[in-house]
């Protein structure tokens, strides 16, 4: 029955579309709405055809499959991001990369945020769904709430990434750091988060363990936190319903404190705490102790909760933002150090009595500096705050320095970290196909970082001492272009240390790739009833 | 008074001060007699329960 009225809707999906794409005004719309058309055809065959099956599901088992269909997205889409970042850095060393034949296409300007939402949104996003389908379950002792809407929202996620990707290549954005996808794509994932919620929240709601263990209460901030920054910052008014431009509500400065409330707390929410909640699973899991502090853990959930939001305005000093706005912002930020370290700690610590983990598994070494470029770069990130120091940092390259220590080391390697966990786990393999291989990752991605971020605070400062350089009459001794040539060998270096990092992932796709295919099964599974405890 | 100023002058009053104490409050909650067990035993939870949903008759109260 219930198919039918899916038929009904993915019909009238596909023929709105086909409209939508003849009356397009401009090409990103009218790529956009051949997708969607494309896509519902095909899921209207797809339903079609299985109308009149019925699926028996297991419910004494956990969801898996949609998380290993997660595991595989979170690996290609970070070779993808990745390779993007390698190609954009290149382009910016040697400008002859943003080549002719596809000006206005694929020039640095149009693959930047492809790079950035790429990594962020793509690699980071399904990360954080997989683990967060996996951490729910095993730490709820309940089967996924809602049964195949975790598919819908597993899809409906990639159909998102395809959107917001083909846009910003053919010009469909909106200009907002991070948030650059045009008004229909907003609300498509509006639509996908709000089930996501239901799905997490449903699971939560069905535990079979009193306690909600604290990973949970990370990924939940996560998500409850992330729709809300994402319907307010995106409140837009399209110009034509038939076109991707649309109008922000907000206008002037209050529109970008309300892009910057929503993009530090983009960094906060996502790219904090929800690999956070990773954090709080996968390290005790790896290295078979429980977490260091449970107090301290619950404290360093509140703490940071109450400080990130505050955050934002230090993105605008010196800008038409009141003063006391940016004063807040920067003290919030500097007091944000302690909860980060507290947290930080917490991870480290998990390791007491069993350091010599480090030297026999690479894994968790991958997990332990993880959490090792989270002390540091949230060590940076306030520091850069205060508004002296910013005077110097920004618009330069050290921001993008603090921005990929954060991102590759603490948000990619305990990705890398986890992904090494789950897919053993998941695909009922005894280990993984090879530990050296684990450590050749771990390597190249380490002094890939470590040379990323050398470079750009060598840059960063030089250009910022560069801008500010006069003379004795008081005239600026250098020109911009002064200063973009300067910076040309530490460019090279930053390409060099990301196509290590690229490699790394490479090798790291080739091991779990092989670690299916090859490892030995797990004895356990091979038995046939295996009690739960 | 116009919405602004009373939004404004609310936040950086009773809120804050109500926000503050909640926190204050999580702490002394955290620490309250009796915790530790607990919280040594919720700290176990990833590693009860990694292959199998918990069965009605496992399930704790």
């Amino acid at each position: 029955m219930v198919n039918y009225f899916k038929l009904i809707a993915l019909g009238l999906i596909t023929f709105f579309a086909m409209i939508a794409a003849n009356y397009a005004r401009d090409l990103a719309y009218m790529v956009h709405a051949l997708i969607i058309a494309g896509v519902s055809f095909g899921l209207f065959i797809w339903v079609l055809r299985g109308t009149g099956t019925k699926t028996v599901i297991a419910q004494d088992e956990y969801m898996d499959d949609v998380i290993r269909y997660g595991v595989i997205a979170t690996a290609f889409w970070g070779v993808v991001g990745f390779l993007a970042g390698v190609f954009i850095a290149f382009q910016l060393a040697f400008p002859v990369l943003n080549f002719d034949w596809a000006q206005g296409y694929a020039n640095f300007g149009r693959l930047r945020p492809l790079h950035t939402s790429a990594v962020i949104f793509a690699f980071g996003g399904n990360a954080l769904l997989a683990t967060s389908f996996y951490v729910v379950q095993r730490t709820s002792a309940a089967r996924l709430w809602g049964g195949n809407l975790a598919w819908f929202v597993f899809w409906g996620y990639q159909l998102f990434i395809v959107l917001a990707a083909t846009g910003y290549v053919l010009g469909g954005t909106q200009s907002k750091e991070y948030a650059e996808p045009e008004w229909y794509v907003d609300l498509w994932l509006t639509i996908v988060w709000v089930c996501y919620l239901a799905i997490y929240l449903g699971t939560i709601i069905k535990r079979k363990e009193p306690h909600i263990y604290v990973a949970n209460w990370f990924y939940l901030a996560f998500i409850v936190t992330i729709a809300m920054l994402h319907v307010i910052n995106n409140l837009t008014i399209p110009v034509s319903i038939f076109g991707s431009k649309s109008v922000i509500v907000w206008a002037g400065v209050q529109d970008a404190m309300v892009q910057w409330w929503y993009g530090h707390n983009a960094v906060g929410f996502f790219l904090t705490a929800g690999f956070l909640g990773m954090m709080y699973y996968f390290i005790p899991k790896q290295a078979e102790r429980p977490v260091f502090s449970y107090k301290l853990s619950i404290i360093h959930f509140w703490a940071l909760i109450f400080l990130y939001i505050w955050a934002g305005p230090h993105h605008l000093h010196y800008t038409a933002l009141p003063d006391w706005a940016s004063t807040l912002g920067m003290v919030f930020s500097v007091i944000l150090w302690m909860p980060s370290w507290g947290g930080m700690i917490n991870g480290l610590m998990t390791l007491s009595g069993a350091w010599d983990k480090l030297r026999t598994d690479p894994v968790i070494r991958m997990m332990v500096i993880s959490v090792g470029f989270y002390g540091m770069s949230t060590f940076e990130g306030p520091m850069m705050s205060i508004r002296a120091v910013n005077s110097l940092s920004h618009y330069t390259d050290w921001t993008i320095g603090h921005v990929h220590s954060g991102a590759l080391g603490w948000n990619g390697m305990i990705t890398f970290g986890a992904l090494y966990y789950l897919v053993p786990a998941l695909w009922k393999r005894d280990r993984l196909y090879s530990l050296s291989l684990v450590s050749w990752h771990f390597w190249l991605a380490t002094i890939g970082i470590v040379l990323y971020a050398a470079s750009m605070w060598v840059t960063g400062i030089m250009e910022g001492l560069m801008w500010r350089e006069v003379d004795a009459n008081g005239f600026l001794v250098n020109s911009f272009a002064d200063t973009v040539a300067a910076k040309f060998p530490m460019y090279v270096v930053r390409g060099l240390g990301g196509v290590m990092f690229l490699a790394g992932a490479l090798i790291m796709c080739y091991n779990l790739w092989m670690t299916v295919r090859k490892a030995p099964a797990k004895e356990a599974s091979l038995s046939v009833a295996v009690p739960a405890e | 008074m116009e919405t602004y100023s009373f939004l404004r002058e609310f936040a950086d009053s009773w809120m804050l001060l109500g926000l503050f104490l909640f926190f204050v409050g999580i702490i002394f909650w955290v620490f309250r007699p009796g915790a530790s067990k607990e919280y040594r035993d919720n700290a176990n939870i990833p590693f009860r329960h990694a292959d199998k949903p918990a069965t009605h008759k496992e399930a704790r109260p």
